[in-house]
């Protein structure tokens, strides 16, 4: 697999060099690939929203460096604004920061600011639109006067009529409701296909991480104790419970029942997994 | 962002003297000594109302170099008028070269021109290190009370001031957010000229007042749900007392203002 984003020992420190300074992150390396699904964990103040706007360049490392395809984004100005194209960030609650007449506007800021030419923002802005499942007409009317789901749609188009390698999302579901949250994440995931993209999520549901992502990082106090596939990151339920995050329902399910003694699989996430669990257990039990 | 590192009216918690004074008594303090200041005419009356502020400064027990952060937004302001008065007031000339002369006069009114600048920063900046947002308002209230006999709102007038100054903080972290957001999708701040740099201004300022009256609404539901109607029949939970020696500083200050009119009229 070939990465796409390497951070190398990042450590940023918040207003240094006074009393307040705060230490966000501390010498973290991670490695991200092209194409993959990356789902990010960790608490409120663990340092998750520190580590994704590193992603794009908004916020500088203390210490250590952010390659994109080998290049530290850093090394001169117009690579890092470069940059914010490459790696589109979705911010947590984003219908907050639309501010145009009508929908089409807002999402063509971005391409706009990319100085693309009319043509080939109008294409952008209809693809946009049409991946964030919003409809022909809505484009004419103005934002506020939309639902805050529908906002939210605008939202993450104009993020992805970019047309980012890399398409970050923080917490794009929360305040939804279920089959809203299930829209967008499907949203998301017919980009994903389309573009080949990377996808990186930053989630409080271990539901939809478990089962969207490839693999997952957990950020705990500003270091990242746990990065691999859900499977093995869950294997560790206790601890991430320690951390103050849960676990899938299914996993804790299954860990209680190890502990009660039944010779199972601990380490299961979603249903589907949870019927092989308990179908392989029965037919070892018949077995014997 | 610099936006978070503002101290606009910060607060420094503390136990010092100056900090148990009774917000009524500092708020008539800094006015009493506003006027002092503005009467002060000769060395002498100068000298006097500096070493009164120094000693407040020192019993405050804020750091010194605190108050100078509070003064670098207006050096400009005292660099100006430093050299206008310096420059520009007839009398003895001292030194000239072409049209720019300096007179002894000039030298004076310059000094003290920049010490009653700094000397206004200073106590005012005493006055809200040292006293909570909430203790202000609270102070400023009581003492405009009486003029709700002439039907001014008093009390609404304080309790917009307290939320303006409760929301500051808030609007600053939304600020930021928008900032950052509008940065994620290429919005450049920096260059171009000035009409570009207005206009780039836009994509924050919209979002910016939008969500300003959003939360004046909820707010307004917020309170309105816990039955808030007014002033009518309202108690508070802070109740002020005015101690002995907040008495002491009222005389204090009226002395000090007595003196400088006094040392005005002897001119010495």
């Amino acid at each position: 697999m070939e990465p796409i984003i390497e951070l190398k020992h990042l450590t940023h420190i918040y207003s240094p060099n006074t009393p307040f300074a705060h230490r966000a992150l501390d010498d973290v390396s991670l490695t991200i690939f092209r194409g993959e699904y990356l789902g990010i964990i960790g608490r409120t103040g663990s340092g998750k929203s520190t580590l994704i706007q590193h992603l794009n360049g908004l916020i500088a490392p203390t210490q250590g460096q952010v390659l994109f395809e080998g290049q530290d984004i850093w090394s001169s100005k117009a690579l890092t604004h470069s940059i914010r194209f490459q790696v589109g960030l979705v911010f947590q609650y984003p219908e907050y920061q639309l501010f145009e007449e009508t929908v089409y506007k807002d999402i063509a800021f971005g391409p706009r600011n990319m100085n693309l030419d009319e043509q080939e923002i109008d294409r952008r802005v209809r693809q946009a639109a049409a991946f964030a499942g919003l409809k022909e007409e809505v484009l004419s009317r103005s934002p506020f006067e939309l639902s805050g789901g529908q906002k939210r749609r605008v939202a993450i188009a104009g993020v992805i009529a970019m047309e980012p390698k890399v398409l970050v999302l923080d917490e794009p579901t929360a305040g939804l409701d279920p089959a809203g949250a299930a829209k967008i994440l499907a949203n998301i995931e017919a980009y994903r296909q389309a573009n080949q993209a990377t996808v990186i999520i930053v989630s409080h549901s271990m539901e939809d991480v478990a089962r969207l992502t490839d693999r997952l990082v957990v950020v705990s106090q500003g270091k990242l104790p746990y990065v691999g596939t859900p499977r093995e990151v869950f294997s560790h339920g206790t601890d991430l419970e320690a951390m103050g995050l849960g676990v899938p329902t299914m996993t804790r399910v299954f860990a209680r029942m190890r502990a009660m003694g039944v010779d199972i699989d601990p380490a299961v996430y979603t249903v589907e997994q949870a019927k092989e669990a308990f179908l392989s257990a029965l037919k070892q039990k018949e077995g014997m | 962002m610099a936006l978070k590192d503002i101290t606009l009216g910060q607060y420094f918690p503390g136990t010092s003297l100056i900090h148990r004074f009774d917000p009524r008594s500092k708020i008539l303090f800094t006015l009493f000594f506003i006027t002092a200041i503005f009467l002060c005419k000769n060395l002498v009356s100068y000298g006097l109302t500096l070493v009164v502020l120094l000693v407040f400064v020192a019993l405050s027990r804020i750091q010194p170099k605190v108050f100078l952060k509070g003064m670098k937004p207006v050096i400009f302001i005292i660099i100006c008028t430093a050299v206008l008065n310096l420059f520009y007031t007839s009398g003895t000339v001292l030194w000239h070269f072409g049209f720019l002369k300096i007179t002894e006069e000039g030298l004076w009114r310059a000094g003290f021109m920049v010490l009653r600048i700094l000397m206004l920063i200073v106590c005012t900046l005493l006055l809200t290190y040292t006293t909570s947002p909430i203790l202000l308002t609270d102070g400023l209230e009581r003492l405009l009370r009486p003029l709700k006999k002439v039907h001014f709102p008093v009390h609404e007038l304080s309790m917009m001031m307290s939320i303006a100054l409760r929301f500051i903080p808030t609007l600053i972290q939304e600020t930021d957010k928008i900032i950052s957001a509008q940065k994620a999708r290429g919005a450049d701040f920096d260059s171009g000229n000035l009409i570009q740099k207005a206009k780039a201004l836009i994509p924050i300022l919209i979002p910016l007042f939008i969500s300003s009256f959003r939360r004046a609404e909820e707010l307004a539901i917020a309170m309105e749900c816990r039955c808030y109607h007014g002033d009518e029949g309202r108690t508070s939970l802070r109740q002020l007392t005015m101690a002995g020696r907040d008495w002491g500083l009222l005389l204090f200050s009226a002395a000090l203002c007595a003196g400088v009119v006094v040392l005005r009229f002897f001119g010495l």
